[in-house]
Formats: structure tokens, C-alpha cells, sequence
């Protein structure tokens, strides 16, 4: 099996196994005063250390969600609950569980501008300092899109930020560049930080939002009073210790830079009719979107799964709607361009051989579809 | 108050010298349909079935039966004592909250114990008064009732029952009673409506499925799954037959002209299926065709693909209209699983301007590029056999 899926999801690291393993075992609830409450409670102590350690932030502005949706839907419902303010600003390029949100908030009445992208799927900045203005509450920004792998600048978007207001927060959704691609968060200057821990080889259903100043949002779920008020529900032990060691763990992104240019390289010279989809100067590593030209991304998708090669058709969570991808939509690609986009995702265990392997097969089976296809 | 169920059958009752066999299999269903729930007693008389249960599975048992085929109502009913006063206490008691004030109602009355004490319209007098008298604000109406309550005094016991408590069966005849056919199922709105149809009449289905993989994916095949489980769970069991379809798509692809490729494809899934048709001992095929739907469907096209078999080709939506066919798809509760957008395999090898006219001699020479033997031979040995139950859980293979 070759697994170039790792967008969607990674391979839980044997550390982060046995690490849930471990909470599984010692299954005490934090909140509980007994010794079992506390092993639980010191679990979610540790990973929250590496968590922060990982984001370069303080333990207490780490709060620990249930994934990346509900951070991103923490950070955007809890401003505006929060904020006298009524405008907003995002990108036509983000992932749903930002635009929904945003789309919901507009339907209660509120100002929202989606700032466009240029055809290398980079955020258009001119845009951004045009729409922002002193009613601005929050300006929520992708780092890496998760269908291109294209690098938004979050320090430049601050410094835009800046030169109008201070004030206004900025939100990243940093979950697909989160243990990636290296990023300072003092340099940037961000208010709230989304990650996630199944893209970085954790569990699913466990996510984090760094938090600079509790006093900018609500908190959307409430109970229990667990994490400091800011998320109630009894901690999800095992996925949080999982994330705490897989966060830890070592990562090689030049090795995947190389197998990425091998992949591009081998693709781009080998087959006619294909596009390059993201820019050539600030892209992750991890990220490869190409058009087939003239064919269907989900028969070739099923193609190369017969032959053990997983990639995904823009991104998973849009590839149940028969919709075209709102990101290269965006990008300007074509139709056809669209049509025929597969993305690559790589991770660390692929070989140079998985890769030559990948481009002979598409290098076969593209030739046959087109044939078919007419 | 004990409850009890009424089940009533239609058609079966005019089955004349037959009916016993028909009662037998409708019984032999309905034991089979409601063989999950422990503590069932059936018996059966002057064309009703009483479903003995306890009262915690009276609603999941009556649900059940709505999708056993030959039942026309099921019905609640109050159980009481065979005297004329506790029946009247039964039906003030079994209807109190039911009947409201304004609503207008009618007694009718029947005793299979012709010795009991009063006659039929003595009895419906006496509950009707009762009724009456026990409830607040009730009206008789014995022309036109809202409500029809029913006073049935049967040799064990009394019932009392009333068509605000009956629910409509699925109609149709006993599934068994009409032999087997063969069902090509698709992914779409059409095809599971018609087996519907066709199951209805008492008929028990096979379907077969045509899969075209890379061109379709398992999640289009598991769509295809989820259509069978939902019609099985008017039958009992489904045996779904994949057929792999690719290479002959592929071949036809290649090899014929683009506008009679929908036409040939069609014929070769009517040959294999007729095959599949005659293995398991079915005396029919089934489609979703309609008249004039797509260019696959017209007359002269339906000749085309009909004239490849020799058991009949029963087309019950043959005049119904889309909207109709979706009414029909909703109520079966296929229609939500239908609508799931992965491809099937019609979608994939679409020609831009198919044939409407089709001449058999002429699609007939295009089709003799093909090596049709053999690639139908191939496809018959490559066939996947699922079996499909209600209650059957994702294998996750």
C-alpha cells in the first residue's frame, strides 16, 4: 500500500498508540479528586506541555477540543458572542468548518468580506487592507490550504492587520501546517491557533486551539467548567495523551520535500496534459495538486486504489458533494482542471521507490483513461 | 387493558378453493418477519389474524407487519370479557383517550358465538351508548363517522377496536405465493421501485448488479447493498448478484460507435442477466424502464434490448411519470439512499447523442464487433453473490 492520503488523515505513530493504550488502561476521569483523577489529570498535563512546547505558547493558553472543526468554530462563534463589533473577514479558499460558520454568522446579519486568492492560491492582500476597517472583529486566515498546500504570509496579513487596527484579532487554522511547517506564533502575532491531531499522526476527534486572551471569545460548549471554563465536557483522555507524544515526535520535512519534487518532477515531465496546482515558492512540503486534464479525478482515484495507491480528489471532506472545488474555483483553473484534480499527500514512511512506483503507475493508467474517456 | 393485534388481508380472501394455501403462506411470513420477538401467538379465523405479544413489542410487532406483503390493516384492539357489560366498560375504558370531545363516532358489532346473549345490532346499541354516556362531547354519526369502533365477540373472547388504532398494510399478495424474479438493480430512483412493485404481487426477487470498477467505486457498489437491504426488508432476503462490467464496457468502448453504446451495453446486461435469471429458477426479469425516460427507454430502443431475451421483461413503471416514480421511491424508503452521488456505471459511458431511433439489424452489426460469448462468459464467472438481510450489519471487509 502506498498511502498519499496524509491530508486527510496519518497513520497513528506507535508512540501515540501506546500512549492511548496507557490512558485506555488508567481510565480515570480528570475532574474525579481520587489518585485515578489525577494520573488522568497529570496525562493531560503532560501532553498539554508538548502541545504548547510545539506551538511555542504557555501550557494555560492551550485548550484541548475535539478537532479542528470545533476549534476553528470556538474561535469564530466565540468572538462574535464575545465582541461589540460586526464585521468580519476571511478567504474564499478556507476550509468549510471556517466558512460555515462564517456563512451562519452572515445569515444572523453580520458583515462578512471572503478576501480572494491569485491563481497560485495566495491570499490577495491588497484586498485584505481594503476591506479592513475599525468594525472589524476578527480576520481568520488559513496557514496552509489543505487541497494546495499553498503557504498563506500570516506575518504580512498581521502587519496589514496592524496598520489599521491592533485590536482586531487573527485567528490561523493552522491544521495542516501544525508540527509541519515550522511557524512562530510571537512573530506572528496570533490570536487564536487551530490544530489538529490526526493530520500529525494522533488520534481523530482530538484537536487544540491556542488561546492568547480568554477574554476574547465565549466559550461555545459549556457544563462542567473543565479547562479553565473555555471547553466543558469531561477531557477526551486517550485521544489528548496520544496527541501529547505524537506531537513529540521527530519529523523529517526535507526528506518529504525531496520525495514531493521527485512526485512533481515525475508527473509533470512524464504525462501531457497535466497542471501544476499551488504556487512554486511558499508550498508545503506534504501537499502535491495536479489536473489531469480530461479526466475524472474519482476514476483515476479508483484507478491507482487498485493498484494500493491512495491519493484523494480535492479533499475528502468535500469529495462525498458533487461540487467542484471551491479552492481551485478560486485559483481560476478551468473546468476540465478541476474536474481532473487529484491530490498527493505525502508522509514519512513513503519511499523514493513508492514514488517511482506512483508516477509509472499514473504515467500507465492516465494513457488508458484518456483512451477510453475520447 | 390487554391489547391485542387484528390483522386483516385482502385479496387472498378471493382466492377461493386456494385460500387455505394462501392463509398458510401469509401465516409462514409473518412468523418468519416477526421471528426477532420471543412470546408470539398466531391464530387465525373468519379472515383475521390475531397476533398475541406482549405490550412492550405491540408497536415494534405492528411496524414489522406494515412491510409483510398481503396484510391490508393492522389493527389495536382492547381484549375483554365475553358479557355485554364488560364490554361496554372495555370500550369506554380502551377509548377514553382517544375519542375527544367534537369527534363524531359509530358502533358496528359482530359475534362469531351466535348463543351470546345479544345479537349484533343489540351490541353495537348498547357499547354506542356506552360510548356515548362514558365520553364527554362525543357525537353518533351512523351515516358518515369520523371514527369506526369496532365490538367483535369472538369464542374466547371480546374485542374492541377502532380505526383510529389501525394502521394500512403494504396490500399485495403473500411473498412466496408468486414464484421468483430476477431484478436488474441500479443505483438509481427507478429500479428499486419496480422490484417493489413486482415483490408486492407476492413475487420473491433476485437482483443483479452491474459493477464497474475503477469506473465506479465501493461506495457505489455499497449504495447498491443499502437499496437490496431496504427492499429485503419487505421479503426476508435478497441475494444480490455483481457482475463485473468494465472490460465489456470498455470493449464496446472501443469497438462500436459511440451513439449505440447505451443500447449495446444494455443487451449484453439483459443476456447476463437472463442468465442469472434461469440459475436461480426465476420466470422473469424485472426493470425500472419507463416509455420514453432516457434514450435507452423509447420504444424502438426497448425492442432493441428486449428482443436479446426469452423470459418476460416485466416493466411495472412503464407509465409512470419521474415525479410518480419518486413518490413511490419515498414511500419505500429508497429514495434517500438513491439520490447518494456516487456514480454508477449508466453515468460513466454516456455517448453525447445517442440513438433514439434504434434499428435492430443495425445495432445488431455494430454488436458484431464484439466477441459477446465470451466476454458474457467471463463477466458470468467473475459474479460476486451477496447475500442481503434486514437486519444485516456492514461487513466492513
Amino acid at each position: 500500500m502506498i498511502y498519499l492520503d496524509n491530508a486527510a488523515t496519518t497513520k497513528p505513530c506507535e508512540s501515540a498508540v501506546k500512549a492511548a493504550l496507557a490512558a485506555v488502561e488508567g481510565f480515570g476521569n480528570p475532574s474525579s479528586l481520587h489518585r485515578m483523577g489525577l494520573e488522568a489529570e497529570k496525562t493531560i498535563k503532560n501532553s498539554r506541555k508538548a502541545v504548547a512546547d510545539a506551538l511555542g505558547c504557555r501550557d494555560d493558553e492551550v485548550v484541548f477540543t475535539s478537532g479542528g472543526t470545533e476549534s476553528n468554530n470556538t474561535v469564530i462563534f466565540g468572538v462574535a458572542s464575545r465582541t461589540k463589533k460586526r464585521h468580519l473577514i476571511t478567504s474564499v479558499i478556507e476550509h468549510p468548518s471556517v466558512l460555515e460558520p462564517f456563512k451562519q454568522l452572515e445569515r444572523d446579519g453580520w458583515r462578512v468580506d471572503y478576501i480572494g486568492v491569485d491563481s497560485n492560491g495566495k491570499v490577495r492582500m491588497d484586498e485584505l487592507s481594503q476591506k479592513l476597517d475599525n468594525d472589524t472583529a476578527l480576520v481568520s486566515i488559513m496557514h496552509v490550504n489543505n487541497e494546495t498546500g499553498t503557504i498563506q504570509p500570516a506575518e504580512e496579513i498581521r502587519n496589514i492587520i496592524n496598520n489599521v487596527d491592533e485590536s482586531i484579532l487573527f485567528h490561523i487554522d493552522a491544521v495542516q501546517s501544525f508540527g509541519k511547517i515550522p511557524f512562530s506564533l510571537k512573530k506572528i502575532g496570533a490570536d487564536f491557533v487551530s490544530v489538529s491531531a490526526h493530520k500529525i499522526n494522533g488520534l481523530k476527534g482530538t484537536g487544540a486551539l491556542y488561546i492568547k486572551n480568554k477574554n476574547t471569545l465565549n466559550p461555545i460548549i459549556v457544563g462542567g467548567g473543565q479547562q479553565k471554563n473555555m471547553r466543558s465536557g469531561t477531557e477526551n483522555v486517550v485521544g489528548i495523551a496520544a496527541f501529547g507524544s505524537a506531537v513529540k515526535e521527530k519529523r523529517d520535512s526535507e526528506y518529504v520535500r525531496m520525495l514531493r519534487e521527485r512526485l512533481k518532477d515525475g508527473i509533470l515531465s512524464n504525462i501531457p496534459d497535466v497542471r501544476y496546482n499551488g504556487s512554486n515558492e511558499e508550498f508545503s512540503p506534504y501537499i502535491l495538486n495536479v489536473s489531469f486534464v480530461g479526466i475524472k479525478a474519482e476514476i483515476l482515484l479508483h484507478t491507482l486504489e487498485s493498484s494500493g495507491i491512495y491519493v484523494s480528489t480535492g479533499s475528502a471532506c468535500s469529495s462525498n458533494k458533487p461540487m467542484p472545488s471551491h479552492v481551485l474555483t478560486a485559483m481560476g483553473c478551468s473546468r476540465e482542471e478541476i474536474m481532473g484534480a487529484i491530490r498527493f499527500s505525502i508522509g514519512y514512511d513513503i519511499t523514493l521507490d513508492d514514488i517511482d512506483f506512483t508516477v509509472a503507475t499514473l504515467c500507465d493508467k492516465v494513457a488508458e483513461i484518456r483512451k477510453y474517456m475520447r | 387493558m390487554k391489547e391485542i393485534i387484528l390483522v386483516k388481508y385482502g385479496e387472498i380472501i378471493l382466492k377461493g378453493g386456494n385460500r387455505p394455501v394462501f392463509e398458510r403462506v401469509l401465516i409462514k411470513n409473518i412468523r418468519n418477519a416477526l421471528k426477532e420477538f420471543s412470546d408470539i401467538k398466531i391464530t387465525i379465523a373468519q379472515a383475521t389474524i390475531y397476533i398475541d405479544t406482549p405490550e412492550e413489542n405491540i408497536d415494534d410487532v405492528c411496524d414489522r407487519l406494515s412491510r409483510v406483503f398481503g396484510i391490508v390493516s393492522i389493527s389495536r384492539a382492547g381484549v375483554c370479557e365475553k358479557s355485554i357489560e364488560s364490554i361496554k366498560k372495555a370500550a369506554v375504558e380502551y377509548l377514553s383517550n382517544k375519542l375527544k370531545a367534537g369527534m363524531s363516532f359509530k358502533v358496528e358489532a359482530k359475534r362469531s358465538d351466535k348463543r351470546f346473549e345479544l345479537n349484533s345490532i343489540q351490541i353495537a346499541q348498547q357499547v354506542g351508548g356506552a360510548i356515548h354516556e362514558g365520553i364527554e362531547g362525543v357525537i353518533v354519526d351512523v351515516h358518515n363517522p369520523q371514527v369506526l369502533v369496532r365490538a367483535e365477540v369472538r369464542d374466547d373472547a371480546a374485542y374492541v377496536y377502532s380505526t383510529l388504532d389501525k394502521i394500512n398494510g403494504r396490500g399485495g399478495m403473500p411473498t412466496g405465493t408468486g414464484g421468483i424474479a430476477t431484478l436488474l438493480l441500479s443505483g438509481g430512483i427507478d429500479s428499486p421501485v419496480a422490484g417493489y412493485m413486482i415483490a408486492k404481487r407476492g413475487v420473491e426477487l433476485n437482483a443483479v448488479n452491474f459493477f464497474s470498477f475503477p469506473y465506479t467505486s465501493d461506495r457505489a457498489k455499497e449504495k447498491v447493498v443499502e437499496l437490496a437491504r431496504i427492499l429485503s426488508g419487505y421479503l426476508t432476503k435478497i441475494n444480490l448478484y455483481v457482475v463485473p462490467f468494465t472490460e465489456i464496457q470498455l470493449e464496446i468502448r472501443d469497438k462500436c460507435p459511440e451513439e449505440h453504446m447505451t443500447l449495446i451495453m444494455r443487451r449484453f446486461m439483459m443476456k447476463i442477466s437472463e442468465i442469472v435469471a434461469k440459475k436461480t429458477k426465476s420466470a422473469a426479469l424485472i426493470t425500472g424502464e419507463s416509455v420514453g425516460q432516457v434514450a435507452s427507454q423509447t420504444l424502438a430502443a426497448l425492442n432493441v434490448t428486449n428482443s436479446v431475451c426469452e423470459i418476460p421483461v416485466l416493466r411495472p413503471l412503464v407509465g409512470m411519470d419521474k415525479d410518480e416514480i419518486i413518490e413511490r421511491a419515498r414511500d419505500i424508503g429508497t429514495f434517500e439512499t438513491s439520490i447518494l452521488p456516487y456514480e454508477d456505471c449508466c453515468t460513466v459511458f454516456t455517448p453525447k447523442h445517442p440513438t433514439t431511433n434504434p434499428k435492430l439489424e443495425i445495432i445488431e452489426r455494430s454488436e458484431a464487433a464484439l466477441d459477446v460469448d465470451g466476454l458474457i462468459e467471463k463477466a458470468v464467472e467473475g459474479i460476486e453473490i451477496i447475500e442481503v438481510y434486514p437486519d444485516m450489519e456492514d461487513n466492513n471487509d
